[in-house]
């Protein structure tokens, strides 16, 4: 068992801002269902602009479902319903009348494995600005300056017409990063983008999340606590219900979930007696 | 006798079944092949094979150019009609055929698979040789297209299916269209096995017999105009088979010959060409 009865009274996390902060992505009360599998309970989470916010917690306890319903990615899977609020800027992205294309160009993504398009260098990167008709000279401009902003012009300006395949896996992940931020986006959700990669490639997609962070809210799942801790501003701990549904059990600053966490359940997941 | 002796025994024994299926599936078509090249070459080294057409039973000479012209154009013609048409199809199945739909149509393209080539011939009979009162190369053209249909959109259907979920989701995270992630991303993917499915329809179409008998005919003129009976090359083979002659008979098996070479270099170039693509 992970937790007693008694602990598992709902705790609504209290939302967690500065006075003057600016919360770009606010989900309130979301809950998800696979067909009758209902794999989300109540999350609500705040996310702060400009922020790395990480969501942690055991394996299918809900966080990379979270995270896809934040850019509408669920809409692909047959079957799967969502309901309650998910505010970008205001604006309640899970309600019908989203323009889901629209969105996805504010919200993009960085999946677990690197997933290149079998075409060149180029091409990927180049991908999303050709979809919204940018001229040529914008694209060229905006592929120097999205490979430049993950550290891979100098790797590869001289080879832009080659195969994305023939890269690295750490190289392909960061491609990837500079394809999602062609299109300009506002935020961008990070599935585990570390978990196959080598610890290296691990520590470059690190250092450039905080280079992003500057211009971009990042949302991140991750596996690892150590990188929770180490990258993030703010932590989500998830885990799953009796009912198996993924609840969010405490989001605070991170310093404070792995310094001072409020809920026993969270000090026990860190302090490594489960999951 | 101790363990890893039996198991280096076993795994000695496997490795030789394997090789013994393997000559056993090779053999016969090797055989085959071979058969074919002897018989044939001489046939296909006689002045004219290319450039005449038939002369008169009983008459020494004559070509098959006539079946030559037949085969590229009827091909031609049914693959013009059957590529575009299956591909677009097996993208239905692949990328919005999940349901009740897709369903139906795979099962009616697996139907269709197991259908005998000789019921594509009535269906190119009743529908375009009797509307129309004649024979016609067109008619067989469309008797190959409806037979090349399934084979192309199932190969396309798998082929697509193999595509990885991870670049459809790349792409939709981008902003784009469902319709335009496939066409420009999935689509280029799975280009090698969309081709060689076209390929095999094509080959096998080349090499029918059953459907053209009554439909393109045959044809010892040179005939270009789709709307005339039509030689094609198993026609040549089929009749000269049949006939006492033996300089006839030369020419069928040099006929076969030039068959199964015009489908391996289909096949070679096409090869060539997705993998230079695809770099």
């Amino acid at each position: 068992m992970i937790a007693t009865a008694s602990m598992q009274t709902k705790v609504a996390p209290p939302p967690v801002r500065d006075a003057d902060s600016e919360i770009k992505l606010d989900a309130r009360h979301v809950d998800f269902f696979y067909g009758d599998f209902q794999a989300l309970h109540d999350a609500s989470l705040s996310v702060q602009a400009r922020k790395i916010t990480a969501l942690i917690g055991p394996s299918g306890c809900g966080k990379t479902t979270f995270l896809r319903v934040f850019n509408r990615m669920h809409d692909l899977v047959p079957g799967t319903r969502a309901s309650g609020e998910v505010l970008l800027d205001g604006h309640n992205v899970l309600s019908p009348d989203t323009d889901v294309i629209n969105l996805r160009r504010q919200v993009g993504m960085l999946f677990q494995r690197a997933n290149p398009f079998p075409k060149s260098i180029y091409d990927n990167v180049a991908y999303g600005p050709h979809i919204l008709g940018w001229s040529k000279i914008q694209i060229d401009q905006v592929v120097e300056e999205s490979l430049k902003d993950t550290g891979l012009w100098e790797e590869v300006k001289d080879r832009l017409r080659r195969s994305a395949l023939n890269l690295s896996g750490g190289q392909q992940q960061r491609l990837c990063l500079a394809r999602a931020l062609a299109v300009r986006p506002e935020v961008i959700l990070m599935d585990e983008p570390a978990s196959a990669l080598d610890p290296i490639a691990t520590l470059r997609i690190e250092e450039l999340m905080q280079e992003l962070k500057k211009r971009y809210t990042i949302v991140i799942v991750t596996h690892n606590m150590q990188q929770a801790s180490r990258v993030s501003d703010f932590t989500a701990f998830m885990l799953m219900n009796p009912k198996r549904a993924g609840e969010v059990i405490e989001f605070s600053p991170t310093d404070d979930i792995f310094n001072r966490p409020k809920d026993s359940r969270t000090e026990d997941y860190i302090t490594g007696r489960f999951g | 006798m101790s363990l890893p002796r039996i198991r280096a025994l076993v795994d000695r024994l496997v490795g030789g079944l394997i090789v013994l299926c393997v000559s056993v599936a090779a053999i016969p078509v090797l055989v085959l092949l071979l058969f074919v090249v002897i018989n044939g070459l001489p046939g296909m080294l006689t002045p004219g094979f290319f450039t005449d057409p038939p002369y008169p039973q009983g008459v020494p000479g004559g070509g098959v150019l006539n079946a030559i012209i037949g085969t590229l154009e009827i091909v031609g013609i049914g693959s013009l009609l059957a590529v575009p048409v299956g591909a677009l199809i097996g993208i239905f199945l692949s990328e919005y055929g999940r349901n009740q739909v897709g369903n139906t149509v795979r099962f009616i393209s697996d139907v269709f698979t197991g259908l005998p080539s000789i019921a594509f011939g009535i269906f190119g009979y009743t529908v375009v040789v009797l509307t129309t009162h004649h024979f016609s190369a067109l008619s067989a053209s469309i008797a190959l297209a409806v037979l090349m249909l399934p084979v192309i959109l199932r190969a396309t259907e798998t082929a697509l299916v193999l595509v990885p979920n991870s670049l459809r989701e790349a792409g939709l995270a981008l902003g784009a269209p469902r319709w335009r992630v496939t066409l420009e991303i999935i689509v280029p993917a799975a280009l090698g096995g969309i081709v060689t499915g076209a390929l095999l329809a094509m080959a096998r179409a080349a090499g029918e017999t059953a459907p053209l008998l009554f439909t393109a005919f045959g044809n010892d003129i040179v005939q270009t105009n789709p709307w005339q009976p039509m030689g094609a090359l198993s026609l040549t083979i089929f009749r000269n088979a049949l006939v006492p002659y033996p300089n006839l008979q030369q020419q069928a098996w040099a006929a076969a010959l030039l068959l199964v070479a015009l489908v391996a270099a289909t096949n070679i170039l096409a090869r060539i060409y997705v993998r230079r693509i695809q770099r």
